[in-house]
């Protein structure tokens, strides 16, 4: 037993040292720990990734055959519109598998274990949600992939896309936090995906991820521009398509930021007083 | 004796769930080292109360210390002190036995390298080393016991919470179940254990709370619990069922307690102040020339137990 730590307090009983929370180091740590095993898991699954592969493609094609001819005049004019619209739209589909995702893994012992170590309340939460990064990526790639094979040519040049993929993984994980909340939440994976859902369409189209914002009436117009997927599209249109880091680029990131200091703390103290 | 010399130490606990109260007011006091068996049938709160103390579950009513920290207001501190082992196994499904030792280790803030070697060091010691890099889907019930029992004492906590360790296990594996927990408690692990069998109980226990819907019906040791129900029942049948009502009578002689009989069977049951005796009836069966099929002595059922301790039967009260 030599290479186990030693007991963290004294059998006689007199003053155990015991620290009161997990230091911030301990908590990253244990992040890291969970994000392993997430992506233990999506290698023994292989077909949690189906979404991030298949809906890129599919929606690119879709979308841009459907509705080109009767927004820009022609598929080709539609591209630069829909296929930031499409990136936004896969990321938020792609985070929306994180609370169904974290319902069904609660639901089994293993969570009743790590709620009974003395880890930190925020690890089994961001663990997979630093892991999705992953799923992002890859939904990012494969729709920018599949518009440049549709001839989409971005006007933002290599700097400009890398650029627009970031900001896109990086809204994924922000809006992952509302979905990891609803996780925590909800009673079952099904209540997930259904209100998953109703959140997940009115963000995505009531942006100009698919339509310009000038057809919309005005009062969904005043909620589309605090839509933080609208602010998230406009962004990735400034970089992508114009090379050009706009204000949008800002305000996208202060919505991203905004949904995580919203939405983080009550997914955790929810979690926390989970039964 | 202060409260930090008791392992655990509850007062009161009460748990509620909307109108059902499924705790209501359990006092316990466990002493450091040794094993205290919590014996309930289904749903009678004892998987609640352990929650309750492992911090899976807020304290409604009434105050618990663990080595004299409180439960309620410092719950990192408590998780720090028990190792819970779940009445389901409480490992990931979808990783290998090796992979979840490693992964608690890491959790638990071991080394890379450090939680490799605890990883091994269990693995061995549990008996799980050829099947280490198996997924645990594929594992048989035991196995995922015993893996659950060993990712418990990764950080060798001084306190183990042993949820119904052995249920739903065929006889073989709760035998190794059974000499696991003996280990443990060799090395001075202080362990509460929750039960449904009191053959368990006594086999494993110092000693036992009787706990019935939420309120803690009877404390002892395993001894002073059967001799509050009172006896065994020596079970005899006759190779020849005519031969019955003799038997009886001469049983009767014997032990002065009048037997039920199950004459279709040639069969007669009578209880037995002490077990000893049961030689003395067979010596005078043998005498007469009677001659029997099987002899057992057996201790008393956890329903005879409950219907002594509650004046009601464990289940069949609700069915009726």
């Amino acid at each position: 037993m030599s290479t186990v730590t030693t007991p963290r307090t004294d059998r006689e009983g007199t003053t155990p040292i015991l620290a009161a929370r997990p230091s911030a180091r301990e908590a990253f740590d244990q992040t890291m720990s969970m994000a392993w095993r997430a992506l233990m898991k999506m290698r023994r699954n292989p077909e949690q990734m189906f979404d991030v592969v298949i809906q890129p493609l599919l929606f690119t094609a879709m979308f841009a055959y459907i509705f080109g001819g009767a927004v820009s005049g022609n598929v080709q004019a539609y591209l630069p519109v829909i296929i930031t619209g499409v990136l936004a739209q896969t990321a938020l589909t792609a985070c929306m598998a994180a609370g169904t995702q974290l319902r069904e893994d609660m639901d089994k012992g293993v969570f009743d274990r790590f709620r009974s170590l003395p880890i930190s309340r925020i690890a089994p939460l961001a663990g997979p949600a630093v892991a999705d990064l992953l799923r992002y990526a890859i939904a990012a790639t494969l729709t920018i992939l599949t518009g440049v094979l549709m001839g989409y040519r971005p006007g933002g040049g290599i700097l400009g896309v890398a650029a627009g993929w970031l900001l896109v993984v990086i809204a994924g994980w922000s809006m992952s936090w509302i979905f990891t909340w609803l996780g925590t939440v909800l009673k079952s994976s099904q209540a997930v995906q259904g209100i998953g859902m109703m959140i997940m369409f009115p963000l995505t189209f009531l942006s100009d991820a698919f339509v310009p914002l000038k057809t919309l009436p005005g009062w969904l117009e005043a909620f589309v521009r605090v839509n933080p997927v609208h602010l998230v599209i406009a962004a990735t249109r400034d970089l992508m398509n114009h090379g050009s880091f706009t204000l949008s680029v800002v305000w996208a990131l202060l919505g991203c930021g905004a949904v995580v200091a919203i939405f983080l703390p009550l997914a955790v103290r929810s979690y926390s007083r989970k039964v | 004796m202060t409260n930090s010399e008791l392992a655990v130490h509850a007062t009161g606990l009460v748990k509620r769930f909307g109108d059902l109260t499924a705790v209501g007011g359990v006092d316990l006091a466990v002493h450091q080292g040794e094993v205290f068996g919590v014996l309930g049938p289904n749903g009678a709160g004892k998987t609640t109360t352990l929650s309750m103390l492992a911090t899976l579950l807020p304290i409604d009513g009434g105050h618990a210390s663990i080595f004299g920290v409180d439960v309620a207001s410092s719950p990192h501190r408590i998780r720090q002190l028990v190792g819970v082992t779940g009445q389901y196994a409480s490992v990931d499904e979808n990783l290998t036995a090796r992979e979840n030792l490693r992964l608690f280790g890491r959790l638990l803030g071991l080394s890379g390298k450090a939680a490799r070697a605890t990883a091994e060091e269990l693995l061995g010691r549990f008996g799980l080393e050829e099947a280490a890099d198996k997924q645990i889907k594929n594992f048989s019930g035991g196995m995922r016991r015993r893996l659950d029992l060993s990712a418990s004492l990764i950080a060798r906590p001084p306190l183990i919470f042993l949820d119904e360790p052995t249920t739903g296990l065929d006889p073989r594996t709760r035998g190794q179940m059974w000499d696991t927990i003996r280990d443990l408690v060799a090395q001075g692990s202080t362990i509460l254990l929750t039960t449904q069998y009191l053959d368990e109980a006594d086999q494993l226990a110092g000693r036992i709370a009787v706990i019935d819907r939420g309120l803690k019906v009877a404390e002892g040791t395993p001894d002073e619990l059967k001799r509050s129900v009172g006896s065994s029942t020596l079970h005899l049948r006759l190779t020849n069922g005519e031969d019955t009502a003799r038997a009886a009578q001469l049983v009767e002689d014997v032990l002065g307690e009048q037997p039920v009989l199950t004459p279709e069977a040639g069969g007669l049951n009578v209880a037995l102040t002490d077990a000893n005796r049961a030689a003395d009836v067979l010596i005078a069966l043998r005498t007469a020339g009677l001659s029997i099929t099987t002899a057992t002595v057996q201790q008393p059922t956890l329903d005879e137990v409950f219907l002594a301790l509650t004046g009601h039967y464990t289940d069949k009260e609700e069915a009726a």
